[in-house]
């Protein structure tokens, strides 16, 4: 067994305890979306980091870029000009990605021993040596974040960069955010830092901004200070009160069921492949549902 | 930039207008973000789109391109008539007192001296009035009619919010409330700064552009201070550097100008640039002029540099007129210019009007192109279907391709915006057979230099005599170069106050531009930069970046020009009497005890002129104060004028509407085929705009993997009203005509554009992104560049890409 | 509960092959769960600065290899230095591409030439490259250099080659140009500063 850079919480599919004894720093990623000017410098740094190239794609009539979240952009930023009052234009930008819940809708649904894990620090992260490429990580994230690569079928997703955090150095995209958009730091920090932000939004007549940390997932260690934290949809439809979908917990009486009858190998086998290679996406009204 | 990237951390208001720094400045424009998180400071931003400045600045007001001028000056109109000025600044360190020359004059639209016929103004009434003493006259009172003050309140009394409002298309309402938040900036503990770039610089009236946003920041007092300044941000990494170095046509290293054709006689060339004080007790340190050429000239020919030979003067070529790219490219086009070389430099997509570009290229006998990347320039004569549609066969150019290092691959420094030149070390060779732009620069002179020495030639002597002092001849090293430009002494200089004392023994670095002589005795390539590189050894390598008044000031990292001083006219920081203005952002401060001005700054002044001196804070004036009334330093007056762009959906100026020599700049160059390049609104309905987005470096990145995901393909923006009178959908294929050539791009529908009511009619903008071509991983794309004119700035002859007509159409 | 078919069908399938997969054998216990190394620990770190705009943001270079004779050094990766008073370690979208610059496609390796009506280029030595262009030059300077002009004035100027130089060279090229363009007496001499 590999020694533990990070000290593990929790593992998908897997009921035996976790290593516990060691109390380390709970970490926090908090994006300023008031200070954000969606340059994308963090989509560059989180593809040049992790050695990932995402397809160069085609302009579809907006700033986009990539289009949407792949195995290889784990984050992008996502455009919204919305006119919250009359005339007063706003050009909303968010960057998209892995939230790090504390209550982890990818990990619970996940079917892989210790494909998903949950750090003591609060990063979630896949280890696709471990992942079946089943795609129900992708139904159990309440802010569709994981994506399947059809490269290989497992999922990715924004690691929080562990491998920078466990030699004790921050993420590659809040390292060269130029404005200071992306913080990280303690979690006691970054709550403190938001508060201050939070006040000095106020202050220029953003009556409705917050910080947004929302508890159907025990909270976030990925964090926004918006603007209008009255109202997440803005920002390209952040959802208002994210919860694990009931899918996660109709799964796990189906797993008992299934565990108790007992399959063969070869059927396994046969699902696993169909699985791996067959396309899975989640359609519009999935995640409407989710 | 008078201040520097840290600096705007100081800033109370931050005016973006003229550039879009968290477009294309992202990491520079932090110091914005930390001035609005550590001093709630507000950041207004004026743009004819809603940018990504915009998007998190506390104002936003939009304006039709090339009306910057009128905005400004309606500015200027408000703070005068409202008495919300510094009177202490300007009073002591303006010309505001000074008297204008009575035959001067402004009528309808043009100053005095206009021959329309030669486009150009004979400047003899723009002066102040001199007095028999040598000095210029002045009125303390400010109560005559003709000292600047006054003049400068008539002339914008004109600029009305209403006037605004016709001309920019600014809604009354915001352009007062901008009005109102700058002039708080006039209370000497506030500052503004004043962040510009191409947005202002690429109009046919740019420099003025510039020059009414400085009158601003003069107003207010803003102007030497920290959190203040005017601060250009320039395009590239090193073009404060090249510009610093001369490499202009007109231009000598450190700002100094090469002779014209008329100026035969040495003395009389020095006499025209060291110029005596015009004021009592003022520095006016251009009188060391000669003493930087000198030191110049020995640097470049050493020994054969004599006094006897006016240290070479007669080597340098002599100027009948400027020769800046769109000159050379008219030259071209004519069938005059035969060969051409680009150094880093991508012209078939930087200059203006791709087919005039691409057709004088053809005319060439030969093109250099000396480049890391595969451009679009050195491909000019191949075939790239519709981007790029010609017939090989039929251009005879003789290409090459000399592949270059880029930065990773060499040491060298660099001048920021904040001038401040920073040493770079190599981390890589390059790849294959790549050299470094010495070793290729050197591989090509000194193949000529040969052929000369062996077969004589035209004028071979400053060839010949070229210092060529380098270890390897043939690759020149950078340390080598850096030591040259920063100053040398060629004999020992001892102290004038006691000549057996030996201050520095001959081939030592020296300290700095003090010590630069007219005898022949110092060698300093460019006066600016002296003391960069002294017996201290290489400062712009220094990186300490410790910053112990806490106001960004970190005097220990690397060096800046000149005699890193961080804050250029910080004497103007202070009261008459040397104290800070704002006791709390202090940069130097007259210290009584010492005898000398100090604190946080280099002081750009004499350093132990005690304040009771009078000496002005601006020391390379003869006047010692900073010019609202330019003289005759710019070609269209002395005073800035809204004139509108050379394509305009107007017919007339609304400050001028009977006079049609009134309507564009009257002082702009324009070359005889070009008029008929220009459309008129009728064909070309709407207004644009051309710029960079910041997942893009000009015409590099394209070929970058990572940015070409980022913005992978060619698009143009224009908003919901004009889209929907089109009939045009975000993501539909559309063209764009100009009076020269069309692109289709993808249409990017934004609410981000608005139309604009000017003059009572509606207006349109269509907002063109530039960094599209047909080479590189991005998909390929049109030159943007195929749509400009071919017409420049007054001044500078930067090309107006910033506002012209075009027509736009669903394809 | 909103569950429609096709998420039924999904989910079950991911439960088979979930609950399976831990019955035949793939126990937690030896699942990996170690982050991904760190890839920096022994690259080879240089200073340097940004190329493009003027902010001049400090940069670190890592290489692969520590600069031993037999491992000549190749970039893979960059980052902003943190202590950079202007940058602080940050960078823009240009900046954190730096290495795909570096490494383009498009980069030009070897000296080509591209004879007149031609189509394509053809690789030459720099030796040709250098002895062919001061040929050019130095046939169109002597025959189009002008050392007074119509009045008679010593004006040494020659127009009819011109030379642009570039925006991101450094300050060492930059003076060296100078000093060779105008001791050829070149006066249609321009940089990247209008545009």
């Amino acid at each position: 067994m590999a020694l533990q850079s990070l000290d593990i919480k929790r593992r998908s599919a897997t009921t035996t305890p976790v290593p516990g004894a060691r109390a380390t720093l709970e970490v926090v990623k908090l994006i300023d979306v008031s200070k954000c000017i969606g340059c994308k410098a963090c989509q560059v740094a989180c593809m040049e980091w992790n050695d990932l190239r995402d397809a160069i794609g085609e302009n579809r009539g907006v700033y986009d870029n990539p289009a949407d979240l792949s195995d290889q952009s784990w984050t992008v930023m996502r455009f919204a000009e919305v006119e919250p009052a009359p005339g007063r234009l706003e050009w909303l930008i968010r960057k998209d990605g892995c939230m790090h819940c504390a209550d982890p809708g990818c990990l619970k649904s996940c079917p892989a021993p210790g494909a998903i894990v949950q750090y003591s620090n609060g990063i979630v992260d896949f280890h696709q040596e471990a992942c079946v490429g089943c795609g129900y990580c992708v139904i159990g994230c309440p802010f569709n974040i994981p994506r399947l690569s059809p490269k290989d079928g497992k999922a990715y997703k924004c690691t929080l960069c562990s491998d920078r955090v466990a030699v004790g150095l921050e993420p590659a995209c809040a390292k060269i955010c130029p404005t200071g958009a992306i913080l990280f730091g303690s979690k006691e920090d970054m709550l403190h830092h938001a508060a201050g932000r939070v006040v000095d939004l106020k202050e220029r007549g953003y009556g409705q901004a917050g910080v947004y940390n929302p508890p159907g997932v025990d909270g976030t260690h990925v964090m926004y200070v918006l603007h209008h934290a009255d109202r997440p949809e803005l920002y390209q439809g952040l959802p208002k009160d994210p919860g694990i979908s009931p899918l996660v917990a109709l799964w796990k009486e189906i797993a008992k069921t299934l565990m108790n009858i007992g399959l063969g190998a070869a059927v396994v086998g046969g699902i696993v492949h169909y699985l791996t290679q067959g396309p899975n996406e989640v359609t519009e009204e999935e995640e409407e549902t989710s | 930039m008078t201040n520097h990237w840290v600096d705007i951390k100081n800033a109370d208001l931050i005016l973006i207008m003229g550039g879009n720094a968290a477009e294309a400045h992202p990491c520079g424009f932090k110091w914005v973000t930390e001035a609005k998180a550590h001093r709630g400071a507000k950041l207004i931003v004026v743009d004819p789109r809603f940018t990504r400045s915009a998007s998190v600045a506390d104002v936003y007001a939009p304006l039709r391109a090339g009306t910057d001028i009128a905005f400004l000056g309606g500015v200027i109109n408000y703070l005068l008539a409202n008495d919300r000025i510094n009177h202490e600044y300007v009073k002591n360190y303006t010309d505001f007192t000074f008297m204008v020359k009575d035959d001067f004059g402004f009528d309808d639209g043009l100053f005095t001296g206009y021959d329309a016929e030669k486009r150009s103004y004979a400047k003899t009434s723009w002066g102040y009035q001199i007095g028999p003493d040598g000095y210029v006259v002045t009125d303390p009172t400010l109560a005559n009619p003709r000292c600047v003050y006054r003049m400068l309140k008539a002339h914008y009394a004109r600029y009305t919010p209403e006037m605004v409002a016709t001309i920019c298309g600014t809604p009354k309402e915001d352009f007062l409330k901008i009005c109102g938040m700058i002039a708080e900036a006039a209370a000497p503990d506030k500052a503004m700064t004043v962040m510009y770039a191409l947005g202002w610089t690429q109009h046919s009236q740019g420099s003025q552009m510039i020059r009414t946003a400085a009158m601003v920041q003069l107003l207010l007092g803003n102007i030497g201070v920290a959190g203040g300044g005017m601060n250009a941000l320039r395009g590239h990494s090193n073009i404060q550097g090249l510009t610093d170095l001369g490499l202009l046509s007109n231009l000598l290293p450190g700002y100094m100008t090469l002779p014209g054709d008329g100026e035969q006689d040495y003395q009389a060339y020095l006499g025209t640039r060291a110029l005596k004080p015009l004021r009592p007790g003022q520095l006016s340190y251009w009188q060391n002029y000669g003493k930087f050429f000198v030191s110049t000239m020995k640097a470049w020919f050493g020994d054969a540099a004599t006094a006897e030979n006016n240290w070479c003067y007669h080597w340098l070529p002599k100027l009948d007129k400027g020769y800046d790219i769109l000159q050379v490219f008219e030259n071209m086009h004519q069938g005059t210019v035969n060969g051409y070389i680009c150094q880093g430099f991508n012209p078939l997509a930087s200059a203006p009007c791709k087919v005039k570009v691409a057709g004088a290229l053809a005319r060439l006998k030969y093109l250099v192109v000396i480049d890391p990347l595969a451009t679009e320039t050195s491909e000019f004569w191949q075939n790239h279907g519709e981007y790029n549609d010609v017939d090989p066969t039929a251009i005879q150019t003789e290409v090459f391709r000399l592949p270059s290092t880029c930065f990773a691959e060499e040491d060298g420094s660099l001048v920021n915006s904040g001038r401040w030149l920073q040493w770079h070390w190599k981390a890589a060779d390059p790849p294959a057979e790549a050299k470094s732009d010495q070793a290729i620069m050197a591989g090509i002179f000194l193949t000529i230099r040969e052929l000369y020495r062996k077969n004589g030639g035209a004028f071979p002597e400053p060839i010949l005599n070229l210092t060529w002092k380098h270890r390897q001849p043939e690759e020149p090293s950078p340390e080598e170069l850096a030591r040259e430009f920063s100053g040398t002494a060629l004999k020992d200089q001892t102290d004038p106050k006691d000549p057996a004392k030996v201050l520095l023994k001959a081939g030592q670095q020296l300290n700095g531009f003090a010590e630069l002589k007219d005898d022949g005795s110092t060698a300093c390539g460019c006066w600016i930069f002296s003391g960069c590189w002294s017996e201290k050894g290489n400062l712009m390598a220094r990186r300490d970046n410790a910053d112990p008044y806490g106001i960004g000031q970190t005097l220990n990292w690397a060096f800046a020009w000149p005699a890193n001083r961080r804050i250029l006219y910080n004497r103007a920081s202070c009261t008459p009497d040397g104290k800070p203005f704002d006791p709390k952002r202090p940069l130097i401060a007259w210290n009584g005890a010492a005898g000398a001005w100090t604190g946080s700054d280099i002081p750009d002044y004499s350093a132990v002129s005690p304040p009771a001196n009078g000496m002005g804070p601006f020391i390379m004036n003869p006047e010692g104060v900073a010019r609202f009334f330019a003289l005759d330093k710019m070609a269209e007056g002395p005073f800035p004028e809204h004139y509108e762009p050379f394509e305009s959906p107007l017919a007339a100026n609304p400050l001028h509407p009977n006079n049609g020599k009134a309507r564009a700049n009257p002082a702009a160059r324009v070359f005889k085929g070009d008029w008929a390049s220009f459309g008129s609104a009728e064909e070309f309905p709407q207004v644009c705009t051309t710029y960079r987005l910041t997942e893009h470096f000009h015409f590099w990145t394209k070929h970058a993997i990572l940015d070409a995901i980022l913005q992978p393909e060619q698009f143009v923006e224009l908003g919901e009203d004009l889209a929907r009178k089109k009939g045009i959908r975000a993501g539909d294929s559309v063209r764009v005509r100009s009076k020269r050539g069309f692109i289709v791009a993808v249409a990017v529908v934004t609410k981000r554009i608005r139309t604009l009511e000017i003059a009572g009619r509606k207006v349109h903008t269509v907002g063109v992104p530039i960094h599209w071509g047909f080479m590189g991983m991005a998909k390929n794309g049109y030159i943007t560049n195929t749509l400009t004119p071919f017409v420049g700035d007054a001044n500078t002859q930067t090309p107006e890409f910033k506002s012209f007509l075009v027509a736009i159409e669903k394809v | 509960m909103h569950i429609n078919r096709r998420q039924f069908f999904k989910v079950c399938a991911a439960t088979v092959s979930g609950s399976s997969l831990a019955t035949l054998g793939f126990s937690p216990a030896n699942a990996l769960a170690e982050v991904r190394e760190f890839k920096l620990t022994r690259a080879t770190e240089t200073r340097n600065t940004c190329p493009y705009c003027s902010v001049g943001c400090g940069l670190l270079i890592y290489s692969l290899g520590d600069n031993s004779k037999n491992a000549p050094a190749e970039i893979i990766h960059i980052e902003g230095d943190p202590d950079h008073p202007v940058n602080r370690g940050t960078l823009c979208p240009k900046g954190a591409g730096l290495l795909d610059f570096v490494h383009s496609p498009n980069r030009l390796n070897y000296p080509e030439y591209r004879a007149p009506g031609s189509k394509e280029w053809q690789r030459i030595t720099w030796n040709e490259a250098f002895s062919r262009i001061a040929a050019l030059m130095k046939e169109d300077r002597d025959a189009h250099f002008i050392a007074q002009n119509d009045k008679g004035q010593t004006v040494n100027r020659w127009i009819s080659t011109g030379f642009l130089a570039a925006s991101a060279s450094s300050n060492e090229t930059g003076y060296l140009t100078q000093k060779i363009a105008r001791s050829l007496g070149m006066l249609a001499f321009d940089n990247q500063a209008r545009v």
